[in-house]
């Protein structure tokens, strides 16, 4: 066998690699590039569009006194009921090709012949996917905002909107995370997509009501629960804002217990962390076989 | 700078109860082309992978440069241009973004970056399609931009898995030429091929897999003197179909030729000892025999024997 000998280590090509944080933006960049450019940015914007539109259409058409009349009856209908749909169907259209993509569209083996750690292409994906869903998220905000700005005129600018808002990015980082795990778990995109979505607009929502009702316990442990934050911080609803409150309804009285804001995204970030660490361990161990 | 290295050690990889790769040792160090050959099944890929850490062996290790690619990926394939299983890139890119982004992701600088760009655009044919995207191009115009993409750093080694998948005939000179000129510039290309006049053409040595286990790996000489036992062969072309009495009298009983295989009435393949002068002294012969020679050229078949008998070996 010719040439047999050992060699000392040599620098690693003529310009060292960038650090790993340097190439996750690098990823990122490129990734979101991407994801703006397809057709797919353009599907979910016309969609977000147009659900905006026909709120638009179905205020002004019936204009409903506990919508219009205040902040809090616009903001918690409007947007706490629309923002965490929209946030699902921005996190299933961003990741849930995300990691299986990689493998079934083969651009991970473009990314793999790369001087770059797995955890780096699965960050940056995800802030991609992030930033994109994000921007979606904005859209849906300036057509409530818009909304809001008809029917309240100066009153339309409200603090706890901003909270809200904050608590729907929370609520974003957990879906994506819970999203990019499905999708590292198969290598056909199209699984992760459908156990996602039918997690996150059915299966949450009846785990919760299963727990609650059948087992007579608060259903801290699901997100849907903590998600109702979004929404719960708008509201001066006794039924619907945030803690545990004695509401009165009907001449019945009835003890109420939603999450605090702090539960809500202590039980968010939970969900982002736990599925986000899993689903990298999950890619770190998966072939490209 | 040291030379450039390639070491597989004592690598074994299963599939369930299929071994891919068996307990592989192989070392290629300093700048050269070396084929990978085998027939499909035979684990190339599956090495070629272990190598650039997309799959994990089961035993041994890997190392790029003498940096285990295991351990401490990122800096074993710094110095590495890859090539693996006809790779897609993001459809909405352009291959100026693409190739920026590698070139970015490799730590080259905003005016590096532009300069390879460009030259590895060239290299590949590819300079008009730069701000084109890539989900318009065909298979073979994919491939041309993969290759650019592991060009891009001028890297210190080249591993090509069938670089040549997609490509039509000036694609595939293209290669060669690519090749060629990455051994001129002192760089260690390690290249998987079906297409054993490729390799016999712009590789120096060969490596021999089959069934995960390594059959040989030497220069191509000593290849084909150790195995075709100093034989060699040439394609002769006649402008009319030969008689059965040219074919089966007049040529074989040409002084040098040991062996006359028809491959079709106006084809003739002769076998013969004695290097390029026998060449010569048969050539002229024939020529002297007015059978109508057009045309004649360096059979690509000592290979492809050897290849053929080493695999049956096997079987």
């Amino acid at each position: 066998m010719p040439a047999t000998s050992t060699t000392d280590p040599l620098p690693t090509g003529a310009v060292p690699v960038p650090p790993s944080l340097e190439q996750v933006v690098i990823l990122a960049r490129y990734q979101l590039r991407d994801y703006l450019r397809a057709r797919r940015f353009l599907i979910l914007f016309a969609l977000v569009v147009a659900i905006g539109a026909i709120v638009t259409i179905v205020v002004a058409h019936y204009r409903p006194a506990g919508i219009i009349d205040s902040a809090s009856g616009l903001y918690g209908s409007l947007w706490g009921g629309g923002v965490p749909f929209v946030i699902v169907l921005a996190a299933v259209f961003f990741g849930g090709d995300a990691i299986a993509g990689e493998f079934q569209n083969k651009t991970g083996y473009f990314l793999m012949g790369l001087p770059v750690r797995r955890a780096t292409v699965y960050a940056g994906k995800y802030i991609a996917a992030f930033l994109a869903s994000l921007a979606i998220v904005v859209v849906f905000a300036l057509i409530i905002l818009g909304n809001a700005v008809v029917y309240l005129g100066p009153d339309a600018f409200v603090g706890s909107l901003a909270l809200s808002f904050l608590l729907a990015v929370v609520y974003l980082m957990a879906v994506l995370g819970v999203t990019f795990l499905f999708s590292s778990l198969f290598k056909v995109s199209t699984y992760g997509t459908i156990l996602t979505a039918i997690l996150f607009l059915f299966g949450f929502s009846l785990l919760q009501t299963l727990v609650q009702v059948l087992a007579d316990t608060t259903p801290w442990f699901v997100i849907s629960y903590a998600q109702s934050v979004i929404g719960a911080v708008l509201s001066d609803n006794c039924f619907t804002q945030p803690g545990t409150h004695d509401c009165t309804s009907g001449g019945f009285s009835q003890t109420v217990t939603n999450p605090t804001v702090p539960e809500g995204v202590a039980i968010m970030v939970a969900y982002f962390l736990v599925t986000a660490l899993v689903g990298l361990v999950r890619f770190e161990r998966e072939e490209f076989s | 700078m040291s030379n450039p290295s390639i070491v597989v050690s004592s690598v074994t990889k299963r599939f369930g109860s299929f071994v891919a790769v068996n307990n592989l040792d192989l070392k290629i160090e300093g700048s050269k082309c070396v084929g990978f050959l085998g027939p499909n099944g035979a684990g190339k890929t599956t090495t070629l992978k272990v190598l650039v850490d997309m799959i994990f062996p089961d035993a041994g290790e890997c190392f790029l440069n003498g940096v285990s690619v295991r351990r401490e990926r990122k800096r074993a394939l710094g110095a590495c241009g890859v090539l693996i299983e006809s790779p897609e890139i993001y459809p909405s890119l352009t291959p100026n973004e693409a190739l920026g982004m590698v070139g970015e992701l490799r730590g080259l600088s905003p005016s590096e970056r532009k300069r390879r760009t460009e030259e590895v655009l060239a290299e590949v044919k590819m300079s008009e399609w730069g701000d084109k995207k890539f989900g318009k191009f065909s298979k073979g115009m994919k491939q041309r931009l993969n290759i650019a993409a592991a060009l891009v750093h001028d890297p210190q080694i080249l591993m090509l898995d069938e670089p040549a998948t997609g490509l039509d005939p000036r694609g595939m000179t293209e290669v060669r030429d690519i090749v060629r000129g990455l051994k001129r510039r002192q760089r260690l290309v390690f290249m998987s091929s079906h297409i054993l006049s490729e390799v016999t053409d712009v590789c120096d040595e060969v490596a021999l897999i089959d069934r995960g286990r390594l059959l040989f790996y030497d220069t191509l000489e000593n290849v084909t003197s150790r195995f075709a036992r100093g034989q060699a062969s040439i394609d002769v072309s006649f402008r009319r179909p030969l008689t059965d009495d040219e074919r089966t009298k007049a040529v074989p009983s040409l002084a040098g030729v040991e062996q006359v295989e028809t491959l079709d009435p106006r084809r003739l393949r002769l076998r013969f000892s004695g290097g390029l002068e026998t060449q010569e002294r048969i050539l002229e012969a024939l020529v002297g025999l007015h059978l109508g020679v057009v045309g004649f050229q360096e059979s690509n078949s000592a290979l492809e024997e050897i290849y053929l008998s080493q695999i049956q070996k096997g079987d």
